[in-house]
């Protein structure tokens, strides 16, 4: 299977020798892939559905796998990666804070979709202002900013500062959304909705939680190793077209 | 990196602030439009306000914090953009003085700026809304300062990076706008409370956030600032 779907990168120059062929299928994504569906097979059709909730409860294994991975471990990179790329001046640091930073994008997204299919039937409202949820969301628009900004600056040594000034001040900003806003909602009384209790999950539920988490920390990794290849290579072309210009 | 004996860092900062005044007083434009907006924008939420279904004083604060943070940053791309013209940037960098001073010269111009247009706002806000602030105007007034430092600090930083970038005027918004939430909603909620007659006990725990956020952002940003405009 992997001789028919690696292939060379295309050549840069037409009419050159091809040099060593660079391998496209990453067997790490494609396990990542086949553990996700596989996981969210045994959630829909073999796990029971919780007694409260119901069906919208499966929600959660795909919700919170992805928001403890982009939350505390995809977001983080991006601050470590800059803070370590301004101290130490190695590309590598920035391609790890970029790569991040895009991966940390994709989990955040898939937590604000998922969020509000699951907060519909059980609160009865698609959305709530509550500290969690916004300071996810401002999070969310800060990750945005992070990679318009990226794209918006030509030179290589610039972006890779700029974006780690960024990071790091936005790793010092999400205490700060949280607590105003969890200022703001406890100082006013909320009407409550329902004050969902942490569900108590049978064994079953608890086994397909556990291998959701092991899915997305599979696909955490694994998007990470390729998308930093993928910067690797990038680099190494323009360093090749500028070396050739 | 700092040119140690020479003026200090403060009498270094004052003098780029007073630079950009005397620019400012002299072409009017920045806090001009500033003041315009502010104004049309007290106006459009006005217009948009059902006075029936809600008080003026629920609406108000949340009203001048809001014009507040768009006029403030409006005036915020200007900081550098005048340096960009004839590269007097370059000038600046290579005068024997410390980076972090001409941080704090530029933050302290924008001070200067997003306060007077606040000076006009609130007014504007309490006069329209025919609010009674009583003995809280004081309140409100060190309110206005402690949310237009942190305005600022950020503000300036995000300026000097978005300056050199393709959409600057697009991406200073973007990037400033979610770290002013921490700024407005703490303003904005002891606003509120002064409305109704609170004390400064109650409105403490808004101002403490605020103290925060202005050391610890203050700290980060003159220390983030070189980078932003090494070469």
């Amino acid at each position: 299977m992997s001789d028919t779907l690696a292939r060379p990168l295309p050549s840069a120059g037409a009419g050159r020798p091809s040099r060593a062929p660079v391998a496209v299928f990453d067997w790490l994504l494609a396990l990542a892939v086949v553990a996700l569906v596989a996981v969210t097979a045994r959630a829909i059709w073999f796990t029971p559905p919780e007694a409260m909730q119901g069906e919208a409860q499966k929600i959660f294994y795909i919700h919170v796998p992805a928001a403890v991975m982009g939350l505390y471990v995809a977001c983080p990179l991006v601050a470590i990666g800059g803070a370590m790329y301004l101290w130490l001046r190695d590309d590598r640091l920035d391609r790890l804070a970029e790569s991040s930073a895009e991966i940390a994008l994709v989990f955040l997204t898939i937590v604000l979709v998922t969020g509000p299919m699951w907060a519909k039937p059980i609160w009865g409202a698609w959305w709530t202002w509550d500290a969690r949820l916004t300071s996810t969301l401002f999070l969310w628009f800060i990750l945005l900013g992070y990679t318009v900004l990226r794209g918006a600056i030509e030179d290589r040594q610039q972006r890779a500062r700029y974006s780690a000034v960024l990071g790091i001040l936005a790793a010092m900003l999400v205490p700060f959304i949280h607590l105003s806003v969890r200022l703001f909602r406890t100082m006013h009384p909320q009407p409550i909705v329902l004050a969902p209790e942490k569900p108590k999950l049978s064994a079953e539920m608890g086994m397909t939680l556990s291998l959701a988490f092991l899915a997305f920390a599979l696909l955490l990794v694994a998007l990470l190793r390729a998308r930093l290849k993928y910067a690797a290579l990038r680099d190494r072309v323009e360093a090749l077209e500028m070396g050739e210009a | 990196m700092s040119a140690g004996g020479t003026p200090g860092t403060l009498a270094v900062a004052l003098l780029i602030a007073r630079k950009d005044l005397a620019i400012e007083y002299r072409t009017r434009s920045a806090f001009f439009a500033s003041l315009v907006f502010s104004l049309l924008g007290v106006s459009i939420f006005f217009m948009v306000w059902d006075p029936s279904a809600v008080r003026p004083i629920d609406i108000a604060p949340g009203v001048l914090w809001t014009i507040f943070a768009f006029a403030g940053m409006l005036g915020l791309h200007r900081a550098f953009g005048l340096e960009l013209q004839t590269r007097a940037m370059d000038g600046l960098l290579l005068a024997p003085v410390s980076r972090e001073a001409i941080f704090l010269g530029k933050a302290l111009a924008n001070l200067v700026y997003v306060t007077a247009v606040l000076a006009i706002t609130i007014p504007a806000v309490v006069l329209f809304y025919n609010l009674e602030f009583g003995s809280g105007l004081l309140i409100l007034g060190a309110i206005g300062l402690l949310a237009a430092i942190g305005l600022v600090t950020v503000g300036t930083l995000f300026s000097s990076m978005t300056v050199h970038t393709r959409f600057a005027e697009l991406l200073l918004p973007m990037l400033a706008l979610p770290f002013f939430i921490p700024v407005v909603v703490p303003a904005a909620q002891a606003s509120a409370k002064l409305l109704v007659g609170a004390d400064l006990a109650t409105v403490m725990p808004w101002i403490q956030v605020l103290v925060a956020f202005d050391l610890m952002f203050g700290v980060a940003c003159v220390l983030a600032f070189p980078f932003t405009i090494e070469d």
